[in-house]
């Protein structure tokens, strides 16, 4: 019997139009990989039922003749910020514990719309806000990976930490993920995958749990470059119903893959060899050109001035985009309510509020309150809205000079779970090549290059200009053609 | 800069989030080690700068001026607005007496 864990988003797609197998088997198959998965903590809520149902949908398609959607027959994990019909949405918060939406979010619906079906809701960092995945209040989730010779449980990454676990534990052939400042990118290589943020407006906001609306971007974590393109596909188009989504034709960009690199500038910026990073990702860096130049690119030095100046002006500018919409939960409309006994509204809302919040997320509310409030606006909110500006610009300067811009995705390979809580810091530092591009809305991916002396993996990472997430997606397929990276995490779940 | 624990205190005020005393405790230094960071900000030249206001620059849309343009964001939705509410009421959220 196939062991269809192992199929990805094309295999299964193709095998289930061909009628190789049922959508229906791989469902079953994957329903029970989920829920033999249980000490990953990838899933928030398992939904067996409707990765079932449309399996069955699918599979009746098929038998009568009916043309079938892109993604047809393939179960996915949905990231739990996503608002889903019917099915618990909390973005691993307390606040929003028990939150069942009455409507079904665009870039989901669109998904089922495709033909894919459920598995269930994944876990992921509090409303989005860290990169270990360690501040959900369901609890952290541990990476399929360990390092050789050791039994300490690592991070996925974050936030999108359920969705990089279950799709690098072949629970999930491929899932949702979203990305503020990394969030897809980061875990994507901290467990050896492939994930890509698309252009700022590529997919639709409208039914995502909102963290910091000028830079929330979602898009697909799968493991290959293909995958990635079938489901951003998928993912992708114009949503009158978010105010900044783009509306512009979404291309082909699975049947344009093409990894032929003759022609291509790729840029190099010196700004990104920075202190504190790994020699085992530089090196990767190294191989990164090669691989590259071997594609027929020709490798080019870029600057991109502002770029140590990324990481602060991101962390005035999210805290103060979610201190503004997480001033929506205030136990009146939804989720969590506490009511210390005779007091009032005002009361409940500070109650609510310190119960319903973890530790991060009331820091960067507070933060963010802090920028935002009067005589400090201009020093810190505006000043960091100049240096985004700057930020954006670097890149307008450096794209004159290439077509795609390769660096690392981290400074170090994964870290074991609970070992940077200390310090809020270091654990924003994990973001600091990916935050850049996040900041000036371009699609950047996460592609695996190798691994570890100790067996982790380390991703590498593409940026293209606005809107050109062809040209990542193919830079992506001439590295990871040539990084032959199959290694895969041992079972011990 | 560094802010003082009354500032912090003040914060959480204005946030609403209720504070302890404890909380306050690990929250202070860890507040100011994060401001003491994002002050380098201040070293870059941003004179002529303008902030960015858009990412990706697109003319705004209006849409047609017509009552439930998409059935998804428009009324007649009460049932499903009060669905999850902690307390609802003939058709209204519940809250705390708020005039004495």
């Amino acid at each position: 019997m196939t062991d269809f864990t192992q199929l990805g988003v094309r295999e299964i797609r193709d095998g289930v139009a061909a009628g190789d197998f049922s959508a229906r088997e791989v469902a079953e198959g994957f329903n029970a990989a989920v829920e033999a998965a249980s000490a990953l903590n990838a899933f928030i809520v398992a939904t067996p039922e409707k990765a079932l149902e449309a399996a069955d949908a699918v599979d009746a398609a098929r038998a009568a003749g009916e043309t079938l959607g892109s993604m047809a027959g393939v179960p996915i994990g949905m990231k739990d910020l996503f608002a889903t019909d019917g099915v618990q949405t909390t973005a691993a918060s307390h606040i929003l514990e028990g939150f069942t939406p009455r409507y079904e979010s665009t870039v989901s619906a669109k998904l089922w719309e495709a033909g894919c079906g459920m598995l269930g809701k994944l876990n992921l960092d509090q409303f989005a806000m860290g990169s270990s995945n360690e501040t959900s209040y369901f609890g952290n989730v541990a990476s399929p990976w360990r390092k050789e010779g050791s039994n300490a449980a690592m991070s996925p990454g974050g936030s999108s930490g359920g969705s990089s676990s279950a799709v690098a534990a072949r629970i999930a052939p491929a899932a949702t993920g979203t990305d503020t400042g990394g969030s897809i990118r980061q875990p994507a290589a901290f467990t050896g995958i492939c994930g890509i943020k698309p252009t700022y407006g590529r997919c639709s906001r409208w039914g995502v749990v909102a963290f910091a609306s000028s830079l929330d971007q979602a898009g697909p974590m799968a493991r290959s470059v293909e995958d990635c393109a079938i489901m951003l596909g998928a993912m992708a188009g114009f949503d009158p119903k978010d105010a900044t989504s783009l509306d512009a034709p979404v291309p082909d960009w699975f049947g344009n893959l093409d990894a032929d690199m003759r022609g291509k500038k790729v840029g190099i910026p010196k700004e990104y060899r920075m202190d504190g990073t790994s020699q085992e990702i530089l090196d990767s860096w190294e191989r990164g050109k090669e691989w590259l130049r071997d594609a027929g690119a020709e490798i080019v030095d870029v600057s991109l001035p502002h770029t140590k100046y990324a990481l602060p002006a991101y962390y005035i500018v999210a805290p103060a985009e979610a201190s503004s919409n997480l001033a929506r939960y205030d136990g009146v409309r939804y989720g969590l309510r506490d009511l210390p006994e005779g007091s009032g509204l005002q009361d409940m809302y500070a109650a609510t509020r310190a119960e319903g919040f973890g530790d991060e997320v009331k820091r960067r509310v507070m933060l963010g309150t802090y920028v935002l409030s009067a005589g400090f606006y201009d020093a810190y909110y505006t000043q960091a809205m100049k240096v985004r500006t700057l930020v954006q610009r670097d890149f307008d300067a450096a794209f004159a000079q290439c077509d795609v811009i390769l660096a690392p995705t981290t400074p170090t390979a994964s870290f074991p779970l609970n070992s940077l809580n200390d310090d809020p810091l270091t654990m924003y530092l994990n973001d600091v090549f990916a935050v850049p591009a996040s900041l000036a809305g371009l699609p950047a991916m996460s592609v695996p290059a190798t691994v570890t002396g100790d067996g982790l993996p380390l991703g590498l990472q593409l940026v293209g200009k606005a809107m050109d997430e062809q040209g990542v997606l193919n830079a992506g397929l001439a590295i990871e053609q040539r990084a032959g990276f199959t290694v895969k995490p041992e079972k011990w779940w | 800069m560094s802010v003082t624990r009354e500032e912090v205190a003040k914060i959480a005020q204005l946030a609403r989030i209720r504070m302890g005393e404890e909380d306050l405790d690990h929250l202070v230094p860890e507040f100011n080690n994060i401001l003491t960071w994002v002050e380098q900000l201040g070293e870059v030249d941003t004179s002529g700068v303008e902030p960015m206001t858009a990412v990706i620059p697109q003319e705004l849309r209006l849409r047609d001026d017509v009552i439930d343009a998409d059935p998804k964001t428009g009324g007649g939705r009460q049932d499903d607005v009060l669905a999850n509410a902690p307390v609802a009421e003939h058709g209204f959220y519940g809250v705390p007496k708020v005039i004495e």
